[in-house]
């Protein structure tokens, strides 16, 4: 469905990504881990079109989308949850939903999807008057998911959803992400959190310095020596 | 009493104005992060553009029609052709735009010293003395008409802001560029749009303060300082701030002018920026939250 192969990616002279290659196949989950600074959130921005690669290419359905602007890609259902939520601070949760819905094809559903997120954080109907910044960080990230949902994504990449939340919290960002998942959208889902992700994914990529380094099923990584010894600390 | 009746009205009136030119330069600030240095001049320039279409025969407030689409591209063209290509230099910062705007507006301001000289021009319609009476209290008709179109615009803006997906998207633009840019904002087209916008919207108030001020090139730095008051004064970004920026700054020249002698009022209105500066800072963005 995704195909990214042998990506190049800099910030100005600094090369960042090193021949990158994965595949998210159609309604699986797929997980991307980490160290810090391995070059995860270069990866999503880089499908979203914020940042353009200098070798290789991404294909979504057959289509090339790295030389595509970000409200292109966003347009076919590709759509970035980013990092730290990223909302619109002084808007309120339903501007910031508004927000997730510019595409025409979003547009056109706008109050139907908007229902649909309602009821899947009923929370965030209740804060819907509220400016986003002053929510905490459980509730930011839930209005930060359903603004993404908003777009009608086909494909959905959270980076890092888990980051700073409480334990029951992170447990429940993963219970929503499977759930959207069971409604028919592929999840690509980049995490330091590695114990739980590999328990619940399809299959993974490990991503160190910039390089793809293994990949494999969940349950094959979790049993690999070096992702026990680098990231499960057994 | 009828004296202070009649201060607070003139400085209301004046307020409104004020309120107009604050609200272009705050939507610029807040989504470029920068301070506009030739929005005066960019008044300015509409005032000739009025008063050039007065000779003709054209009322001003009919010349606002053909001067805020004719500044809207102007100021297209500027952020387009002059102010993004700093952008895009890896190794300038943001704030080097604004050296930029002083160049643009010191180069408006000679062109129109060129070709109109330095001489005071005015432009003189029926209505640019007339007054009328509410109890003791005299309005001038202009400003009246002036405050009214005013506040029209700025209430038109604010539901623009509030109620589009472009007004949204210029409000996302300046509370987070980068997560716009991932909702699929052009946010170059934003920031382009956005300086269009200011530009239309002080060009509007050039029209309306045309009739009844004396029309000269120089008269953009003042007026770009006045600017740069009510959008501190507002709280940088802040359009409902901008309003009460406007109004705060119309009617301490108007008390300042009254009480203490038409001398005293620029100090005045500049003691208020200090001591919002001082006791307020974050200006009335900081009580109004929007
Ligand atoms: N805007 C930038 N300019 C220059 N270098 C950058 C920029 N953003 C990231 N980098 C560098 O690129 C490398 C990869 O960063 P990236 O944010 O992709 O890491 P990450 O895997 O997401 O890390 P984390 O888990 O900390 O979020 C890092 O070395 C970082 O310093
Ligand atoms: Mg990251």
């Amino acid at each position: 469905m995704l195909k990214v192969s042998g990506i190049d990616v800099f910030y100005g002279d600094l090369q960042v990504l090193w021949d990158v290659s994965f595949e998210v196949r159609e309604k699986e989950i797929l997980v991307l881990v980490g160290a810090n600074g391995a070059g995860k959130s270069t990866t999503l921005k880089t499908i979203s079109g914020l940042l353009t690669p200098r070798k290789g290419t991404i294909e979504f359905d057959g289509v090339r989308l790295d030389q595509l602007s970000p409200d292109r890609v966003i347009g076919r259902g590709v759509v970035h949850v980013p990092e730290a939520r990223r909302l619109f601070p002084e808007m309120s949760v339903e501007e910031n939903l508004i927000m997730g819905s510019l595409s025409p094809e979003a547009k056109k559903k706008r109050y139907e999807t908007m229902d649909w997120v309602y009821e899947l954080f009923p929370r965030m109907k209740e804060r819907r008057k509220q400016a986003a910044g002053t929510m905490s960080g459980g509730e930011q990230q839930m209005c930060a998911i359903g603004r993404g949902l908003m777009a009608l994504p086909k494909i959905m990449m959270f980076d890092e959803p888990s980051l700073g939340l409480s334990p029951i919290l992170v447990q429940e960002v993963f219970e929503i992400a499977k759930r959207i998942n069971r409604e028919g959208v592929t999840v690509m889902l980049v995490e330091q959190n590695v114990r739980q992700t590999l328990a619940m994914c399809d299959r993974a990529y490990v991503l160190e310095n910039g390089r793809v380094v293994l990949e494999g099923t969940g349950k094959n990584l979790m049993d690999d020596p070096h992702v026990k010894e680098a990231y499960l600390g057994i | 009493m009828d004296v202070f009746l009649q201060t607070l009205v003139a400085g209301i009136l004046k307020g409104g104005l004020y309120a107009l030119i604050g609200i272009g330069m705050t939507l610029i600030m807040g989504v470029m992060g920068i301070i506009n240095l030739a929005h005066g001049q960019l008044m300015m320039l509409a005032m000739y553009v009025t008063f050039v279409l007065s000779t003709m025969g054209v009322d001003p407030y009919f010349a606002l029609l053909i001067a805020m689409p004719l500044l809207f591209l102007l100021g297209v063209a500027i952020q387009k052709f002059l102010l993004n290509p700093l952008i895009k230099a890896d190794t300038i910062l943001p704030e080097n735009q604004v050296p930029m705007t002083v160049g643009i507006g010191m180069v408006l301001t000679e062109i129109v010293r060129f070709i109109f000289s330095s001489d005071y021009k005015y432009i003189t319609t029926t209505y640019s003395n007339q007054t009328f009476y509410f109890g003791n209290i005299s309005f001038s008709s202009a400003l009246t008409i002036a405050f009214v179109i005013a506040i029209t615009f700025t209430v038109a803006m604010f539901f623009f802001l509030i109620k589009t997906d472009l007004g949204r998207s210029i409000r996302a633009t300046a509370q987070d560029k980068d997560a716009a840019t991932l909702m699929g904002v052009n946010t170059g087209r934003i920031t382009v749009i956005t300086f269009g916008l200011g530009s239309g919207l002080v060009a509007a108030a050039g029209c309306l303060l045309a009739p009844v001020y004396y029309i000269f090139p120089d008269l953009g730095g003042p007026f770009t300082a006045k600017a740069f008051i009510i959008t501190i004064l507002g709280g940088l970004g802040s359009t409902v701030g901008a309003i009460f920026g406007g109004v705060t700054l119309g009617l301490a020249e108007s008390m300042g002018a009254t009480y203490f002698g038409m001398e005293y009022e620029d100090i005045i209105g500049l003691t208020i920026f200090v001591l919002v500066l001082l006791f307020l800072p974050g200006g009335f963005k900081r009580l109004t939250k929007i």
